[in-house]
């Protein structure tokens, strides 16, 4: 993957704003990788936590925004917890999803959109949790 | 020892097995658990950023709620509900400023200190009421019932706000020891279920719950024991799809602690709301003559 550094990305708007949304210090991260071994939904992301980490660091908005991995991201804390440098990593991961659904348009499930035996069938502890975390 | 209790949306519905079956086994214990007369979602997930206040509200205001019943106290069956509601105490009393715009804008409703805590049943049974005390308390020993303890993410994580240690839990151990069960150690104990992906991506549930309950089977459990409906949900309702993606495996049943003290403590079997379940316990139970 080709990465462009400048200084104008590295202390841009993204970082900026999901340092704020998340109120991390993303320069404390130091590149382990406890957090993408420790996770259990890693099989599923493109992108590893640690990973996801770096290119925020970076600034690579761009990037992380075709990445899935916020996305599958279980918010069960295990990296945050695990973290040698105290870096709240769900949090980072919540942020990524909010740069995106604070958007128009933006949500990854439509409540709206969800077929009525699935309803049915779930309890609403899964619904609201969903939803809350995939739509905005 | 009466108690307010805050039971959550899902234990009013498909986890009313949850419900039922914790009441009445802490019963038995002296526990009287009264639910609080007026209360709302808890949101199920405590919001992890920093400007988003207005998912705070809805768990600070049940806990105005467990005020306004004289109590400094509020009990939780639900591991999400317990884990929302704890976080947002303590988010509400880390940071002033924010704790005074909150307090603002609920204008409707007493200004709130931060000064309820919030328990879980489990940290009752271990630090209150007494191991000692809940086996005393059984009647029907589950003797060569095989339980492996699954705790998941919301009880013990952030360490801030877990009823135990976060990487070695023991307290469900203990708990099933006291009520005579055979306890199964499996590494997979905090291991998340998936949580919500369920809703859209039922493929990583799958995937996580099937590592999760082989491993129990592996290590010779018969039944996994657990606190939180979405767990619940995803560990038993699930097993359908399991079987459907991996060839060869065989279903368990999964069930809340509460119905194995009920069990235990021989309550009415209809406190147990076993109809539930998707993967009916009833047959092992009766192989085990816990159950007629």
């Amino acid at each position: 993957m080709k990465i462009r550094l400048s200084r104008d990305r590295v202390r841009g708007e993204f970082v900026k704003r999901v340092e704020m949304i998340s109120g991390q210090d993303l320069l404390q991260c130091y590149q382990c990788g406890k957090c993408s071994a420790g996770c259990p939904a890693a099989f599923e992301m493109d992108i590893l936590p640690s990973h996801v980490i770096r290119l925020a660091q970076m600034g690579q908005g761009e990037e992380l925004a075709k990445a899935n991995s916020y996305w599958i991201c279980l918010s069960c804390q295990t990296c945050t917890v695990r973290c040698p440098r105290g870096v709240d990593i769900a949090k980072i991961m919540e942020a990524l999803r909010l740069v995106t659904l604070r958007q128009k348009n933006r949500n990854k499930v439509e409540a709206t959109a969800l077929p009525m035996e699935l309803l049915v069938e779930l309890p609403q502890i899964a619904i609201v949790s969903n939803l809350r975390k995939m739509s905005g | 020892m009466k108690i307010p209790y805050y039971p959550g949306c899902t234990l009013k519905t498909k986890a009313k097995d949850l419900e039922d079956s914790a009441i009445a086994a802490a019963k038995v214990l002296g526990v009287e658990m009264e639910e609080l007369p007026q209360w709302n979602c808890c949101g199920t997930v405590y919001s992890l950023s920093t400007d988003d206040l207005i998912h705070q509200i809805g768990p600070i205001r049940n806990l105005i709620r467990a005020k306004e019943q004289g109590s400094d106290r509020l009990v939780t069956l639900c591991s999400m509900c317990y884990n929302t509601l704890k976080r947002a105490n303590e988010f509400f009393l880390a940071d002033e400023e924010k704790r005074d715009r909150i307090n603002r804008y609920m204008d409707e409703e007493m200004d709130y200190a931060g000064d309820v805590t919030v328990v879980h049943l489990l940290e009752i049974l271990r630090d209150e009421i007494g191991m000692d005390k809940v086996k005393a308390a059984v009647k029907k020993p589950l003797t060569g019932l095989k339980v492996s303890p699954y705790y998941g993410c919301m009880l013990l994580r952030p360490a801030s706000i877990g009823i135990d240690d976060m990487e070695r839990p023991t307290v469900m151990e203990d708990l099933l020891r006291a009520l005579g069960a055979e306890v199964i150690d499996d590494p997979y104990k905090t291991e998340c279920c998936g949580a919500y992906q369920t809703v859209n991506r039922k493929d990583v549930v799958v995937t996580c719950v099937h590592s999760i309950l082989t491993s129990a089977q592996g290590n010779g459990a018969e039944v996994v024991a657990l606190s939180c409906p979405l767990c619940d949900f995803n560990l038993d309702n699930r097993q359908k799809d399991i079987q459907q993606a991996y060839a060869g495996f065989h279903t368990m049943p999964v069930l809340y602690f509460t119905q194995l003290m009920a069990i235990a403590f021989d309550l009415d079997e209809s406190v147990c709301r076993f109809e539930l379940s998707s993967q009916d316990p009833r047959p092992l139970l009766k192989s085990k003559g816990l159950i007629a």
